[in-house]
């Protein structure tokens, strides 16, 4: 990712005219984040490898929390107090968060997906003579129309978003349009991860 | 904001991805039972189309700006690969074998590449050059 990584936190103006809004430099994809996916993506391997009960749940549970936490305060909490906030603000607030979302959540999603299913296959939940068979494949749907809208709508925004922050002149316009989607896409994959707790729970509870 | 045309990208991408999943939730929704591997290799053919025609449709576009798109897709698809391996290495080790895997496999490769198609077209349908030239220093 060298051709878009810079050096963290130096301050340069955009806005030829007008008062000049300041957006503080940043790593779109962050190095040392990266550290910690690959960190993360060793551990899945292990905990699939050995097939042990408590690496699995340990790694789905963890990952899933993570995955339902952010998107339901991204989408419920944030996305509605970012959308209130003064254009400054909000571009400061987005070049701090949004680089850690692009490491975060794909990571997250792989953890909770890889080691969902594995857990699965272990416990013979997938399998169809189970008796929650169908609350396993009603959770395979959600996930994967959440995955769709993630994949589809909200990675690509988050990506384009810091992309033009970095341009010499970024567009407000496109800033907005893509934050905008960000935003909505957050709140629907909020709204669907309370139907995931709900499957979760139930899943849980036998 | 640019306003040029361009196919539906996003659209046709979210549907091809949509048949991926689709496919794949059919497959292991029926385990441990002989699947009728049909209804899946038809997603996977439909899914597989439309990201060609999304991949030719972007060819057609004129001045596309490639190097833009290829800056965001080539690292995009580093990443893409290694998930999709994650999963498929999960599918190898519970002994998934056969038409199921090779459907699997496949349906994977395609989500590997149609994510970095989609990411590096959304950064590159927003690039303006008179952006970059009116941010230049002058000389």
């Amino acid at each position: 990712m060298t051709d878009v990584a810079l050096p963290p936190i130096e301050l340069r103006e955009v806005a030829p005219a007008g008062p000049p809004i300041e957006i503080p430099d940043f790593e779109i994809v962050p190095r040392v984040g990266l550290v910690f996916a690959a960190v993360a993506a060793v551990a899945l391997i292990a905990a699939i490898a050995s097939n042990k009960l408590w690496p699995l749940e340990f790694l789905h549970v963890s990952g899933g929390a993570a995955w339902t936490i952010i998107d339901l305060f991204l989408g419920l909490v944030l996305g509605p107090i970012m959308g209130a906030m003064p254009v400054p603000a909000r571009i400061q607030f987005t070049t701090r968060l949004m680089p850690k979302m692009v490491v975060i959540m794909p990571i997250v999603v792989t953890l909770t997906l890889a080691a969902g299913w594995q857990l699965s296959t272990k416990l013979g939940t997938n399998l169809t003579v189970h008796p929650l068979h169908g609350w396993v494949v009603a959770s395979m749907i959600i996930v994967g129309v959440m995955s769709v809208i993630a994949l589809g709508l909200l990675e690509p925004a988050n990506i384009a978003v810091l992309i033009e922050l970095k341009k010499p002149r970024p567009n407000p316009e496109v800033i907005e349009h893509l934050m905008k989607r960000f935003v909505y896409s957050a709140g629907v994959l909020g709204v669907m991860q309370i139907a995931t707790l709900v499957i979760m729970t139930k899943l849980g509870s036998g | 904001m640019n306003e040029r045309k361009y196919p539906p990208v996003t659209a046709i991408a979210m549907t091809s991805l949509g048949l991926i999943v689709a496919g794949g939730i059919y497959l292991s929704a029926h385990l441990p039972r002989h699947v009728p591997i049909g209804p899946a290799v038809v997603l996977l053919v439909l899914s597989t189309l439309l990201m060609a025609y999304n991949i030719y449709s972007l060819t057609r576009v004129k001045d596309f700006p490639w190097d833009r798109f290829f800056a965001v897709a080539k690292w995009s698809l580093l990443a893409y690969l290694v998930i999709a391996g994650l999963i498929e290495y999960a599918f190898l080790k519970n002994h998934l074998s056969g038409a199921p895997l090779v459907v699997l496999t496949l349906s994977l490769l395609v989500f590997a590449i149609h994510v970095p198609t989609l990411l590096g077209f959304t950064v590159a349908r927003y690039y303006d050059p008179n952006q970059e030239l009116a941010g230049a220093p002058a000389a």
